[in-house]
């Protein structure tokens, strides 16, 4: 073996070789046979890919890092069952990209937050959290409710979303834009706060 | 003069500086995350600084900017010297020193403004993604380059890990990063779902076990040696560690979605693989701590020395830690919860910052030609830094555990206990603990850099130092 090793050390390409191969093994063990996987691909019953107007959202959701205090992911545990809801299964993520499980819960999961609170309710929260959560360390986040959206990329986005294969229609397509014009980013982000686990 | 017989190191210092410059950067907006976490009013109702944008951009900033040019910096330096050769186009070494900081100038200003693809320690758009793409090579290019015309037969172990570090990297960031753009600064990921949560942690646990491990192993063995003046203490036992290490890390990233929607065979192989991992880091403590033995001595008139073996304790504690909380049992109660921050503060504060600091601290009287500015302020910053990363991961544990019991509590008639918001307000005190912690070791920090500054001050007064390459060993030609 070290004599092996010593052939190895001895020769910069063999090195970067043997880390390369060395260094694949797991993740050609554990990634490959899930690029595959259909039954990950498989959608839950009734699931709709996100709307013109819920894409959008998303899209606030993530640009201004929620994910980085709230999970979407309820684990099979009896507590986290009974607190957020049913536990979270692979097809419900089939039109998730990027996926937002999330790594942290500072708040709440928000995987079957959909139809707990109403709209009212979440721009409240949003615009001021303090105002109906007196004890939350939750930031305000007032300037969605000021900004309109930004749709000029809508269509773009659609049109990427298909060809990855998300079953939109060209007629989707086509009204993406009208369908934003004149709504702000906070109608946005509680359309896709609202969608969230209720297919 | 002819240039060929010297070694270079322009481009370490101006990594060096450019890594203490992140760092204080980084840090301060860990400190103030912190603040946000107990005065929310800190947020002010400005975008670029809410937590959610805040938070990917102390992880880039501390990491990649931090770590990634004191990483970049040490490679420069070390692989050099372990193989009696001048760096390999010191141009393209220039050109990775400086493109490196530019793109990070770059990321970390779009993470401010919004633009994220929102995978933990992947958060750079795809412009960004791509220019850190190119510069990485290119630091492979001079680093392999450099190996390739060595002079001495054996390549030393810290060019093992070094070279681990820049080839696992490479793969790592272009297969996460793989996305589709809709617009210049915008792009989908190529994975749906569940594919692009076990992709990611693929990725994320490597970016933890190449990037600040692997890497800041490189770092250790060239440093450690070098300061005790001694060899490593078996050659053995790194070999079956290095490549145990290699092979193993890739596994275990699943164990970031335990009792996710990910198959079920993933996290058991990643628990059990995580179990595994234990032994090769432990290796690697155990040889540093051999390596020591004759030399404790030195400890108490070298602080920089102090640092690097006290690294060694955290990294043990935090590879310990780390198989714990990879246990699905354990994980069902820390996962989501500050255990988790504290765990990955105990391995970056106590682990990656402690390991930089001492390798900089023996470099720059090396580098500038004089003695250390004030070795008593560096033991003063020994002691508040390591005060701060305590406070830091108890009160972590603290937090964490009462959370995690907290959510999962159901009462007599088999009820929720707790609302969230109680298990929330549990938490605020142990966060004013963190809070203090994280400003000690920046406070610390700060005493470094005045030290270093002043050292620099008085190197520039003697001569550049050069340094001119010494003779291989009879028997270790190449
Ligand atoms: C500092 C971390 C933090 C960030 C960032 C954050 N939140 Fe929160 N969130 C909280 C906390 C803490 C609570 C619980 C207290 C409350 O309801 O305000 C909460 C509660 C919520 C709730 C109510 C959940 C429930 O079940 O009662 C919603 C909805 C929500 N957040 C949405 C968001 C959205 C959307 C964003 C991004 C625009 C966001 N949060 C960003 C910390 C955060
Ligand atoms: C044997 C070694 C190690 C193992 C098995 C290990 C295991 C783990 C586990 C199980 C988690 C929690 C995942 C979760 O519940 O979400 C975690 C998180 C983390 N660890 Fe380690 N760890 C190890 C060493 C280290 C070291 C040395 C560092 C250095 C800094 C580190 C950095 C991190 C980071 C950054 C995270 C947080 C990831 C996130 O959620 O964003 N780990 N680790
Ligand atoms: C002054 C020192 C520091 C302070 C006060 C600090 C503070 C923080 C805070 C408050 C968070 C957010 C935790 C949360 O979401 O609850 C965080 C996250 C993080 N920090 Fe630091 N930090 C410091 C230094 C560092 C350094 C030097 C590194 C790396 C080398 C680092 C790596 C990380 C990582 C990887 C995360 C994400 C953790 C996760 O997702 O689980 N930090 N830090």
């Amino acid at each position: 073996m070290l004599k092996l090793h010593k052939t190895i050390e001895s020769n910069s390409a063999l090195l970067i070789f043997g880390i390369l191969i060395v260094a694949s093994i797991g993740g050609f063990v554990q990634i490959l046979p899930n690029l595959f996987d259909e039954s990950l691909r498989k959608g839950v019953e009734n699931l709709k890919p996100y709307t013109a107007l819920e894409l959008t959202g998303r899209d606030i959701y993530i640009r201004e890092g929620c994910v980085g205090c709230h999970s979407q992911q309820i684990r099979p545990l009896v507590a986290e069952v009974m607190r957020y809801g049913k536990k979270s299964v692979s097809g419900e993520f089939i039109y998730d990209r990027p996926f937002l499980w999330g790594s942290k819960r500072t708040g709440p999961d928000l995987a079957r937050i959909g139809g707990k609170y109403s709209d009212k309710w979440h721009k409240l929260h949003l615009i001021k959290p303090q105002s109906v959560v007196p004890e939350s360390i939750m930031p305000a986040y007032p300037w969605l409710a000021k900004t309109q959206i930004n749709a000029n990329s809508i269509q773009a986005k659609l049109q990427l979303l298909q060809k990855m294969g998300h079953p939109y229609s060209d007629l989707q397509i086509q009204n993406a834009k009208q369908n934003l014009t004149s709504k702000t980013e906070m109608q946005a982000i509680i359309a896709y706060l609202q969608v969230l686990g209720t297919y | 003069m002819d240039k060929k017989l010297y070694y270079t190191d322009s481009a370490t210092v101006f990594l060096l500086i450019c890594s203490m410059i992140w760092a204080i950067i980084g840090m301060f907006a860990g400190v103030y995350l912190a603040a946000e976490l107990v005065m929310p009013w800190l947020n002010f109702d400005i975008a670029e600084i809410t937590f959610g944008r805040l938070r990917p951009f102390h992880t880039n900033a501390v990491i990649f900017g931090f770590g990634g040019s004191a990483l970049i910096a040490t490679a420069y330096y070390s692989v050099q010297r372990t193989c009696h050769a001048r760096l390999f186009s010191p141009n393209l070494a220039w050109f990775v020193a400086v493109a490196w900081q530019i793109s990070m100038a770059v990321g970390l200003a779009s993470l401010l403004l919004g633009y994220t693809s929102s995978k933990e320690y992947a958060e750079f758009e795809w412009p960004v993604d791509i220019a850190v793409a190119l510069v990485w090579v290119s630091f492979g290019i001079v680093f392999f380059g450099t190996l390739a015309t060595r002079k001495i037969r054996p390549i030393y172990v810290s060019n093992w890990f070094y070279g681990a570090l820049i080839i696992v990297v490479a793969m790592l960031h272009i297969v996460n990063n793989l996305a589709l753009p809709y617009s210049w600064m915008q792009s989908y990921s190529v994975y749906e779902g569940t594919q692009d949560a076990i992709v990611q942690w693929w990725y994320g646990h490597n970016a933890v076990g190449f990037f600040l491990t692997a890497g800041f192993l490189g770092m250790f063995y060239y440093t450690l040696p070098k300061q005790a003046g001694r060899p490593i203490w078996s050659y053995r036992l790194s070999v079956v560690a290095f490549w145990a290490f290699v092979y193993t890390y890739i596994w275990v990233g699943p164990h970031h979605l335990h009792y996710t929607a990910i198959p079920d065979w993933l996290m058991t192989t990643a628990m059990v693989m995580s179990l595994i991992l234990l032994a090769p880091s432990w290796a690697t403590m155990v040889n540093a701590v051999m390596t020591m033995s004759g030399a404790w001595g030195k400890l108490r008139s070298d602080p920089g020395m102090k640092f690097v073996i006290v690294s060694m304790v955290f990294y043990a504690l935090s590879t310990f830690e780390g198989p714990m909380l990879a246990i699905k049992s354990v994980n069902v109660i820390s996962h989501f919860t500050d255990w988790t921050v504290g765990h990955v503060h105990s391995g970056a504060l106590g682990w990656n910052a402690f390991v930089t600091f001492g390798t900089i601290y023996f470099l720059t009287p090396k580098l500038t030609g004089v003695e250390l500015f004030s070795k008593r302020l560096a033991n003063i910053h020994f002691w508040i830094a390591l005060i701060g990363v305590l406070l830091y991961i108890i009160a972590l544990w603290g937090a964490g555990i009462s959370q995690g019991l907290m959510w999962l509590s159901l009462d007599d008639f088999g009820q929720l206990k707790y609302s969230f918001i109680d298990a929330m307000l549990v938490t605020i005190p142990y966060h004013w603990i963190r809070l203090l912690g994280g400003l000690l070791f920046l406070f610390g920090t700060l005493l470094m850099i005045y030290n270093l500054f002043k050292t620099f001050m008085a190197g520039r007064l003697t001569k550049p130092v050069l340094v001119k390459i010494p003779p291989v060993h009879k028997g270790y030609e190449i």
